[in-house]
């Protein structure tokens, strides 16, 4: 069984510390994205459980077995990076054959495993180029071949995709996605591309600053994002974010705008929140109690971006082509209180319906 | 795009090239053709009318058996200390692309020696070997007469190939180190991946892209053992014992400025720097054909 614990992981470089404690448990053949800004740990992370970086503190653990002091060749996974990583000097068959022949496979077994991958990844009419004669699309499959070749228990990819051309990335995503399902293989994919996460993922863990913000599948992520990190980055366009104070229970105000929010009668007045509203979950009705002052219009084709200002901020609401609005007019919408997150300003939580009574009680002792 | 200068005025260009042109005109172009001129003629060691003499000199050169001996060892030597400068300045180098404890401090402590002149270097071993006063004394009290390079040539030749790959490891290091420091690292962490340990690793991956700056350093470092060695010998052992150490670079200058005879001295100066051009033009035409450049 290749599950893979990390408990309390941190990483220090000197005295900066850029994980601190992590914990993550990833199930026997589940696909986990580990997805965040740049500079987050997420590589770090993933190189962790690789073996390429040593662990400060706490523990990772694979099969059960911690794996702290092993070497990388000792935990039974396989890589993807980035940059590729092939060696340039050698075929790539030889690539696609090199941890076999480190193994000691006989040469013609060895042969004919490499014959097999090569077929699975298309690469079998190129078996005897150098990687410099390779398109960045056949590199990668050459780097894939690799790490399948070994029949490895844990798949880590770093970021393989962003190399890549928009179409090509959209391919070969679908090809990785294939590959898991035919394999059944534990994997885990580092990226920053929300949409990579969101298609390949079984769980996504977004991470930010070294600690985890929220760990979910692609649909929990989406609709209950944990936090206000998650929720500003999950999303495109982003979800729109308005600093509210609670006027009335089940009703706020923002830059003199009423809003209905969801029902939360404890919640005294004065209290600040901080409100989110997606810009497709927006419902656009003529003669709508709301009104957006469209500055400008982007349209991608199926729907239309419309920005403008409201309730004091920048403001997106997405909407079909078929809507007819053009920039320096007014459109009229409704706010479903359903579809309303709302976030504690202070340390950016989800308030929850069971944690709201707290956020008041507070509100008041203050 | 062209991101070279140009200059649109014919007298600036050729002011800015006129002093490396002069230096090589007089320190090379000038001493070659003299050489040559020497070489062909008997020239009397306090001046005077010279007689041109053809081939004569060469023949000479070429009947003398002391002169092979020197040719044998030059040869040797330049085998051992390229070998020796090679492998050692690859170790180090190595170890300090593996950020072992110390490697900043390494990185610059190995590189002083080179920045020694030739002649301290071999002042330096030549107290360091010293078989009666420096470290060595103490290992001759133990086995006497173990290490003595006044008498024993073999001993004289080791302490010479030792000083010359001690001065050039520090160069070879330097190349080695930015070499290595080249090849990206997520090519030996894949290689790691792949289950090569350290010195697999080392084998079929790093090595095999460091063949450029091999080849390189091989060239560098015979040509300089050929031509930059006579600082050491005349030091350190002044050619002997019992002309042990008579480089062919030592040889010239003793037989020119000690016997006075610049005829010969001449026309083993010719013999020395065609072995090294041709030496190098073997090296380009063959060697390089087995290297790789990715």
């Amino acid at each position: 069984m290749a599950d893979i614990t990390i408990s309390k992981v941190t990483k220090s470089y000197g005295k900066t510390e850029v994980i601190h404690g992590v914990d993550l448990s990833i199930t026997h053949g589940e696909f986990v994205v580990i997805l965040g800004p740049s500079g987050c740990g997420k590589s770090t992370l993933l190189r962790m459980i690789a073996g390429l970086e040593a662990i400060t503190g706490g523990t990772i653990a694979i099969g059960g077995d911690v794996v702290n002091d092993r070497e990388p060749r000792e935990r039974g996974c396989a890589m993807v990076f980035q940059n590729y990583a092939l060696y340039p000097h050698f075929t790539v068959a030889e690539n696609i054959g090199y941890a076999l022949k480190v193994a000691g496979v006989p040469k013609a077994e060895r042969q004919r495993r490499i014959e097999e991958v090569a077929r699975s990844v298309g690469l079998e009419t190129y078996l005897d180029r150098k990687p410099g004669q390779l398109s960045g699309g056949q590199r990668q499959r050459v780097a894939m071949g690799r790490a399948m070749i070994r029949e490895p228990k844990i798949f880590l990819f770093d970021e393989p995709l962003s190399n890549l051309d928009a179409k090509l990335r959209v391919q070969m995503r679908l090809e990785i996605r294939k590959l898991h399902q035919r394999l059944g293989v534990t994997s885990v994919f580092v990226t920053h591309d929300q949409v990579e996460a969101m298609t390949l993922a079984d769980r996504i863990v977004v991470m930010n600053a070294g600690m985890i913000e929220q760990i979910g599948t692609p649909t929990e992520i989406y609709e209950r994002p944990e936090t206000l990190f998650v929720a500003g980055f999950i999303g495109s366009p982003p979800m729109n974010l308005v600093e509210v104070e609670i006027r009335a229970p089940g009703e706020a105000v923002a830059a003199n705008v009423p809003l209905a929010i969801p029902v939360f009668p404890a919640m005294a007045a004065g209290t600040k929140a901080i409100l989110g509203i997606r810009p497709e979950q927006i419902e656009i009705r003529p003669g709508g109690r709301h009104a957006l002052h469209a500055d400008f219009v982007e349209k991608l084709g199926a729907v239309q971006l419309v920005h403008g200002r409201f309730a004091g901020v920048d403001f997106i609401v997405q909407c079909p082509t078929s809507e007819p609005v053009a920039a320096g007019q007014e459109l009229r919408f409704e706010i479903n209180p359903e579809m309303l997150h709302l976030f504690d300003p202070a340390s950016g939580a989800r308030l929850k319906r069971d944690n709201l009574r707290q956020h008041a009680s507070k509100a008041i002792a203050a | 795009m062209d991101r070279r200068a140009a200059f649109n005025s014919t007298w600036l260009a050729a002011a800015l090239i006129a002093p490396q042109l002069i230096l090589v005109f007089i320190f090379f172009y000038w001493p070659a053709v003299q050489s040559l001129y020497w070489a062909v003629t008997l020239e009397p060691p306090f001046g005077g009318g010279n007689q041109f003499v053809g081939w004569q000199n060469f023949q000479t050169v070429f009947s003398d058996n002391l002169y092979w001996n020197s040719v044998r060892i030059s040869i040797l030597f330049a085998v051992c200390s390229t070998a020796l400068t090679l492998v050692l300045s690859l170790l180090l180098a190595t170890f300090v692309d593996r950020q072992l404890a110390g490697y900043r401090v390494y990185r610059f402590v190995y590189f002083w020696p080179y920045a020694i002149a030739a002649p301290a270097v071999g002042l330096a071993f030549r107290f360091i070997f010293a078989p009666d006063a420096g470290f060595v004394s103490s290992i001759n009290r133990v086995f006497p007469n173990l290490w003595n390079p006044a008498l024993d040539g073999w001993d004289a030749f080791i302490l010479i190939v030792i000083a010359n790959s001690w001065k050039m490891i520090a160069y070879s290091f330097i190349f080695f180190l930015a070499g290595l420091q080249a090849i990206p690292r997520t090519l030996t962490e894949a290689g790691a991946m792949d289950g090569a340990g350290v010195m697999r690793r080392l084998w079929d991956l790093q090595l095999p892209l460091l063949a450029p700056t091999f080849f390189f350093l091989l060239v560098i470092n015979i040509t300089e053992s050929f031509v930059d060695s006579f600082g050491i010998v005349d030091i350190i052992t002044g050619g002997g014992p019992a002309r042990a150490t008579d480089l062919m670079v030592f040889k010239i200058y003793s037989d020119g400025f000690k016997g006075l005879d610049y005829s010969i001295a001449a026309a083993q100066s010719i013999v020395l720097m065609v072995l090294v051009v041709s030496l190098t033009f073997v090296q380009f035409k063959y060697v390089e054909k087995r290297v790789h450049y990715s």
